[in-house]
């Protein structure tokens, strides 16, 4: 039955912008014990609102519960359960020098990156694209021997 | 107009029209302290521990459905606190309770007596602030209020900086509050309320599951009336008590785990449940799975959380249930009440196969008894407070509670010690009306220093202890699930309640006859000062009948059908 079947979603949580607002966001998935996959937190420009975006899992009626207790808090303007949306999420990786550069250049390239910063030592390829790609992006990364791989996160906007 | 921070806080106090403030001072609130030394805009009663202030504004908020005030100093004081926070949060009572913090400057320093106190209660309250400014004092304060009262009611915890306490700026007290993310739903969506009239009159069994969100709307006549309207009978939760009043003949009694045969049959059968303000506690329901198993739910709340939280729902309503009912009233005037005469039949017939009854006795006191005596003395005007366990649920069945607000109990959380420092709060309140805690013996310990705060104050609360020396429901449970090994839970070693109450300045009954009882009884309600009655009751009596936990509503131990019924022992 669909309503059981634990599914990905991602959710934008408008809060009023003050102090421990995201406190109380956490606070409340720990409590009642919802999963956060990612957690991504910015003000939005010319307001005094920040938007965080949370990709979660649970079944239809844990959705509908955390949307709902989110809902609750005081400081929440608004909750958004993304349906149709565009997903972008954006790494940094650290590569060797000695590797092969312009694959890794190519690599980048095929997932809406490239290489950003040169050093003595590294270089620092960034890449942004959806969370799926993303993931293959990591393991094509992997025969380059990255040293370092930061992951920013969801960032979803309904289209 | 420029004051201190600490007069802004007994300004905005007044301003509020709140008369007692329940606190405890120490280093951190020292300032308002002074200035509610200095003002004379409302009293403060010192309760002797912060834990029993905050339920005594509890009791003061239940009993006149205003917001409650309780103020603590930071770290231990705030501590202390947290248990009365959280059984207001989780029964939705309206609380203000103002906390100090160490100064700013110290904040996060690990300095003396400070604590994380908007940490440690965000998932007990229904907000908190931290204050971080002077200048934004007086809106937090009026937003705090706000907050408490407004949508589903709550606590709210202000914790302020020392230092701010101090700091004298402008008081601008504002007039109302403009919070864009917090904007309850009041009004139910007139479509779903024109759908659920329209179940209630195809229903062939339907039934009023009435929780206690009626009470926090004060739609108890409107439910009464609704009631009467359409003929439908009715279930009260124990948060309801009092709702339909012990004398309706629509009321079947309170259904769940020490619900009556009646009740949690019509759950098990009903074909509609109309939920009014209730939220389907496992207490209540049992075994999900089970509950209400042929029926359509209709839920009105004005939380949109609880509705499909715990079952589905089919006519979810979010709103007030006050103007939810007056909409959907009108709908039915041409209901067909005929329609439900085979159902009133049917439980009509449960409930004389198994009404709710004991087996009184002339050896021991019944603790039964004491409640039933308690109605019959103390009369409808009493208030009843209770603290939690065997006692709790006696009184909830048998007790005539005859309108709202008569019955102050701790339901979701399940605080031991809540009844005396509640009952202090209701008798402030209600000064002219007899208030009577009714407790046990292992309950009233946890809160007994209140003796002297009652005392100081005159405020004389009856408590009435159900002495069966032990911690009864707990040993109810080892008896029936744990083979009898009763650990941890046997209190033959007491202390002399008469005499503590006496070395507190108050008065102390021993009672061992129902002779007895009534005599103490009769006096304690024509005296002036706060008083333990120690009643010995029967020992290994057991609240009937239950419903073990996770079991269905429909299996339940009955008197009839359970061994060590109560029998003396």
């Amino acid at each position: 039955m669909a309503e059981f079947t634990n599914e990905r979603r991602v959710i934008s949580v408008i809060v009023m912008n003050e102090s421990s607002v995201l406190a109380r966001v956490t606070a409340l998935f720990a409590g009642r014990g919802y999963n956060i996959e990612s957690l991504t937190v910015a003000p939005i420009p010319s307001s005094n609102m920040s938007h965080i975006t949370i990709a979660t899992n649970g079944s239809a009626k844990v959705m509908e519960q955390i949307t709902k207790q989110l809902h609750k808090l005081i400081p929440v303007y608004k909750v958004i359960e993304h349906e149709e949306m565009v997903e972008k999420e954006m790494v940094l990786v650290k590569f060797p020098i000695a590797e092969n550069l312009s694959d890794i250049s190519a690599l980048c390239a095929t997932y809406n990156g490239g290489i950003v910063n040169v050093g003595t030592e590294m270089v620092i390829a960034q890449v942004a694209d959806e969370p799926k790609r993303i993931k293959h992006f990591i393991e094509a990364a992997q025969r380059y021997n990255p040293c370092e791989i930061v992951r920013g996160g969801v960032v979803a906007i309904e289209r | 107009m420029q004051m201190s921070g600490a007069q802004m806080v007994c300004e905005a106090i007044i301003a509020e029209g709140v008369k007692t403030v329940f606190g405890y001072p120490g280093g951190a609130i020292m300032h308002v302290y002074d200035e509610i030394y200095k003002q004379d805009g409302f009293e403060h009663i010192l309760n002797r521990h912060e834990q029993a202030a905050v339920h005594a504004a509890d009791g003061y908020a239940r009993a006149t459905g205003e917001v409650g005030v309780a103020m603590v100093t930071s770290g231990p004081g705030f501590t202390n606190a947290v248990t009365g926070l959280a059984t207001a949060y989780m029964d939705s009572i309206p609380l203000v309770v103002i906390s100090g913090q160490v100064p700013l400057s110290l904040i996060g320093t690990d300095g003396f007596q400070e604590i994380d106190a908007v940490g440690i209660s965000r998932p007990c309250t229904k907000h908190n602030f931290l204050v971080r400014t002077l200048e934004e004092l007086p809106r937090v304060l009026k937003e705090a209020f706000y907050i408490a009262r407004s949508g589903r009611p709550g606590p709210v915890l202000v914790d302020i900086p020392k230092d701010i306490t101090v700091d004298i700026g402008k008081f601008v007290y504002p007039d109302s509050v403009d919070i864009p993310s917090y904007k309850p739903t009041y009004k139910g969506n007139k479509r779903q309320i024109e759908k659920a009239v329209e179940a209630i009159k195809t229903a062939k069994k339907p039934l009023l599951y009435i929780g206690g969100g009626v009470v926090l709307s004060n739609a108890s006549d409107l439910v009464r009336k609704l009631a009467e309207k359409t003929q439908i009978p009715a279930v009260e939760t124990l948060m309801a008590r009092g709702v339909m009043g012990a004398k309706n003949p629509l009321l079947l009694g309170m259904l769940g785990m020490h619900g009556n045969y009646a009740s949690n049959m019509a759950m098990s059968e009903t074909d509609l449940v109309i939920s009014l303000g209730a939220r389907f506690d496992d207490r209540v329901t049992g075994k999900l799975s089970e509950f209400a198993k042929y029926a359509d739910i209709i839920h009105v709340d004005i939380d949109a959380a609880n509705i499909g939280k715990l079952v589905d729902v089919d006519y979810p309503i979010v709103g007030d249930i006050t103007q939810v009912l007056e909409k959907m009233a009108p709908l039915l005037d041409d209901v067909d009440t005929d329609r439900y005469n085979a159902w009133r039949e049917i439980l009509k017939r449960y409930n004389e196969l198994h009404p709710q009854s004991y087996v009184d006795s002339d050896k021991v006191i019944k603790p039964q008894w004491v409640i039933e005596r308690i109605g019959e003395l103390a009369g409808e005007d009493a208030i009843i407070t209770s603290d939690v366990g065997q006692h709790q649920m006696w009184a909830a069945q048998h007790y005539p509670f005859d309108r709202p607000r008569q019955w102050i109990s701790s339901g979701g959380l399940g605080t031991m010690g809540f009844g005396f420092p509640a009952a202090i709060g209701v008798k402030r309140a209600f000064p002219e009306k007899t208030v009577i805690n009714i407790t046990g013996d292992g309950s009233i310990l946890m809160n007994m220093q209140e003796l002297v705060t009652a005392a100081e104050y005159e405020i004389p609360v009856i408590n009435v202890i159900l002495n069966n020396h032990f911690l009864g429901m707990v040993r109810q449970w080892q008896t029936f699930f744990y083979e009898k090994r009763y650990s941890e839970t046997d209190l033959t070693f007491q202390p002399n309640f008469k005499a503590l109450a006496e070395a507190c300045g108050g008065i102390g009954y021993d009672v061992e006859t129902k002779e007895e009882f009534d005599a103490a009884l009769q006096d304690a309600i024509k005296q002036d000062k706060v008083c333990f009655m120690n009643v010995s009751t029967n020992r290994f009596e057991n609240v009937l009948p239950m419903v073990p936990s996770g079991g269905a509503l429909f299996n339940m131990m009955l008197p009839s059908t359970t061994e060590n019924n109560g029998e003396v022992e």
